[in-house]
């Protein structure tokens, strides 16, 4: 799991990379924190205090930790391949948020945004990720789907059961960055992996720029085709250049593993089926997963993490594990009750439509999933749904039976 | 500038092959000139301020196109891109341009004594005037390009040159982020408020960065004089009034600009502008003049003549509905403009609007009285 470097340092396919950042053999290091310098100074006419953004008007992670100190600081460094603060805040800056709802506002452009902006990304995921502070804890992976326990959830109430990650390719810059070649690449990289996969895994990609109109209505129905993005948090961080280029879906035949190459992440892998069946959920993903891993990693390819942040992706938002376990439920009574939310919150769960992030939930059908991504394991918060679920199917037959449910303790926040 | 220039020496990582773009689905000028050769001979440079060829054509990669409708599909980040990615620039001007040569040379006549006539566009059919084009400052990055400090050196810079018109052309600048929401509506009412850009071509060049930070509405208080800063070029100078007095109009813009001018160059700036290629601006399709000299005029009859349209090519002129590009005309009303930006001088293209829209609707009066117009078809100009 954590990075090999000297399997990097003999890989040929890694030296056009090395040579670029110095040619030093301790280049495998720059991914420790510590060691990582700054690419080439960025040309700049004006003092920070003229570029510094006007962000007084804005609700989102980043402008609230963006000091004109931290601004001046960083504003003149890249990342060795090139990326600045400036670009990694621009969707901030372009989006200042809704009173309600705070966005994070910034996004990375490679590995090393990571550690090049720490100064601004250790706040921000210390207030998105509810206290995670990445400068004294470590986060802990763990997708041994043996631990689960139970995980089958009565199918009167459980429509669907779903869990999604993310994963990057350790070497190539993350989407809002990448160039075409290194977006071709991770397309090459993923897909030639996922030919290997078998058994009840074996499955097909399906290239954007080259699927048939049948294959598009299929996918369509199946409700796995993803779109260009249109929301301005994405559009404007740059990862939609390009598009369609090098973007595709790949999903077994049976239809229950299904992985995106390059829309918001190198990889978005989803495991997925109707019914209440979490358990086997949990067990195919964590088995896909690992398989997909091994099978990059006999190419001479790995997967972005690091002991700190976990899983490394594009928004600050999905670091750690990257997970969200969720089913669509229905919880017509304990929706109207007042006390919903406070349950959901003590049980570290959200509510979302069942059209996903930003839907309203329909005939009392709701989306139940975990809120936490970072500092507890994927097992812990799989273990998380399934233990809250659970309970909320209990209040919602208690209700039906009118008899009195009661709001949960609220759970311990990192275990 | 978000989208790469200190990213530059990465992609040299991976062979042009590798990076250069597909454009099999596309139909714009840029995809029409940039060949997997020209694209290995350009990709390692950069403009002195680091702008790539990646940036020239990002919007033109992210935008195919549309069957009908051919779109520039590039755009330039400061006044070196048109000189460092020569290679790539000249054939779509070229192409864009009736057949410009790089090395024919562009005549700038802002002298408004030289137009004649123009006074006396028939009221009857001619609802309104105006002339707008656009100005860029030399030494500062364009809209695509600039950073949150040049942009504002714009804005300040503007602000300071516009306050000192006095006169007719005396007025009062208006920043998007600080207008109140009186002064916000009384601008839409005006129809002069300009709105963050929605277009995906232009967003995907990066010009709408950072909005509305630096944007601001410059006019007189007369409403006949007006100023757009930082929106798609620098400047956009717009000369406008009701009714078929293009000849005032015109003067209007051409002695307000002048004075604009002269206004910078006290501050020690200039235009961007050359003898190759005019006014330097954002999008290739606005280089020379800049300038769109139009009316709103009711041709019901004329416009549904089936050689309306050969009509209008023979005159150099083109139709648009009334709310601008790419809008549907509404009641007969058409926008008539110039088609021609570069090759012609100001005088040149409104004595083309003033002399095509004058034939027009007395041609439009001949379908009304149920005559021929046939003896009035015009030559191609």
């Amino acid at each position: 799991m954590a990075s090999s470097f000297s399997r990097i340092l003999s890989s040929k396919r890694h030296v056009g990379i090395l040579s670029f950042v110095g040619g030093s053999v301790t280049a495998g290091l720059l991914l420790h924190r510590e060691h990582v310098s700054a690419g080439a100074p960025v040309r700049r006419s004006y003092p920070a205090s003229a570029e510094y953004p006007d962000l007084r008007k804005h609700n989102n992670c980043m402008a609230t930790n963006l000091t004109p100190a931290i601004y001046a600081k960083l504003c003149d460094k890249a990342t060795p391949s090139g990326y600045t603060l400036d670009q990694a805040i621009q969707t901030g800056v372009d989006n200042p948020g809704h009173p309600f709802i705070k966005t994070v506002g910034m996004v990375a452009g490679d590995e090393e945004s990571y550690e090049v902006f720490a100064d601004l990304l250790d706040p921000v995921i210390k207030e998105r990720h509810n206290g995670y502070d990445p400068r004294n804890m470590k986060h802990p992976t763990d997708l041994d789907a043996s631990k689960i326990q139970s995980g089958q959830f009565d199918e009167r109430y459980v429509l669907s059961s779903r869990v999604r990650t993310g994963r990057s390719i350790r070497g190539l810059s993350l989407p809002p960055a990448c160039t075409r070649a290194e977006r071709r690449e991770v397309e090459r990289v993923v897909v030639d992996a996922l030919a290997g996969l078998k058994g009840d895994l074996t499955g097909r990609y399906y290239s954007l720029t080259q699927m048939t109109d049948k294959e598009q209505q299929q996918l369509i129905d199946d409700h796995f085709l993803f779109d260009k993005p249109v929301s301005p948090l994405l559009t404007c961080a740059g990862m939609a250049r390009d598009w369609p280029d090098a973007r595709g879906i790949w999903h077994n035949n049976e239809k229950t593993f299904l992985i995106w190459v390059n829309e918001e992440d190198h990889t978005r892998v989803i495991s997925m089926e109707k019914g209440g069946n979490m358990r086997r959920v949990f067990e195919r993903f964590c088995r896909g997963l690992k398989e997909v891993e091994r099978l990059i990693q006999e190419r001479g390819w790995e997967f972005m993490w690091n002991e700190r942040l976990g899983y490394i992706l594009t928004c600050p938002s999905n670091l750690g594990t990257g997970l969200r376990a969720g089913v669509h439920v229905k919880l017509p009574l304990l929706g109207k009750d007042p006390r919903f939310s406070k349950i959901l919150d003590n049980l570290r769960l959200q509510k979302r439509g069942t059209g996903g992030v930003d839907t309203a939930a329909v005939g009392g059908v709701f989306d139940i999933s975990n809120l936490d991504r970072l500092g507890q394991s994927e097992v812990q918060l799989v273990q998380t749904v399934i233990d809250g679920v659970s309970y909320l199917i209990e209040c919602e037959k208690r209700l039906e039976r009118g008899q009195d449910i009661k709001v949960p303790p609220p759970l311990k926040q990192f275990k | 500038m978000p989208f790469g220039n200190t990213h530059n020496k990465l992609k040299m990582n991976y062979s042009s092959e590798q990076e250069y773009p597909d454009l099999s689905k596309h139909n714009n000028h840029m995809a029409k000139v940039l060949t997997p050769e020209m694209y290995g001979n350009l990709r390692d440079k950069e403009t002195p301020s680091g702008f790539t060829l990646d940036d020239v054509i990002q919007t033109g990669v992210d935008n195919p196109g549309h069957p009908f409708i051919m779109t520039v599909g590039c755009v330039a980040g400061d006044e070196e891109t048109y000189d460092v990615f020569k290679e790539l620039m000249d054939p779509v001007i070229e192409d864009r341009h009736g057949g410009y040569k790089p090395s024919d040379k562009h005549k700038t006549d802002l002298n408004s004594d030289n137009l004649q006539g123009g006074d006396d566009l028939d009221p009857n059919y001619v609802l309104s005037s105006r002339v707008r084009t656009g100005r860029s400052i030399r030494g500062f990055c364009l809209p695509p390009h600039c950073s949150r400090g040049e942009r504002r050196a714009i804005e300040n810079l503007s602000i300071e040159s516009l306050d000192s018109l006095d006169g007719d052309l005396k007025g009062k600048y208006y920043a998007l982020k600080n207008m109140t929401d009186e002064e916000q509506q009384q601008l839409i009412d005006d129809h002069f408020l300009f709105d963050k850009p929605v277009s995906p071509l232009l967003l995907a060049s990066g010009m709408a960065r950072d909005w509305p930070d630096g944007r601001g509405i410059w006019h007189n208080d007369n409403k006949t004089f007006l100023v757009w800063v930082n929106e798609e070029d620098h400047l956009r100078v717009i000369s406008m009034q009701k009714g078929g007095n293009m000849r005032e109009v015109f003067t209007r813009f051409c002695t307000g600009l002048t004075k604009i001018e002269a206004l910078f160059k006290e501050r020690s700036h200039e235009f961007m502008w050359n003898e190759h290629l005019g006014y330097v601006l954002t999008c290739p399709s606005n280089l020379g003049t800049g300038l769109r000299a139009g009316v709103h005029v009711k041709l019901p009859n004329l416009s549904k003549h089936e050689k309306f349209g050969e009509i209008l090519k023979k005159l150099r002129l083109q139709k648009r509905g009334t709310g601008g590009v790419d809008t549907a005309a509404v009641g007969g009303v058409f926008d008539i403009s110039n088609a021609d930006r570069l090759g012609f001088s100001e005088v040149e293209l409104v004595q083309m609007v003033v002399d095509g829209v004058n034939l027009l609707v007395d041609m439009e009066k001949r379908l009304e009285g149920g005559d021929s117009i046939d003896d009035l078809m015009p030559e191609q100009k």
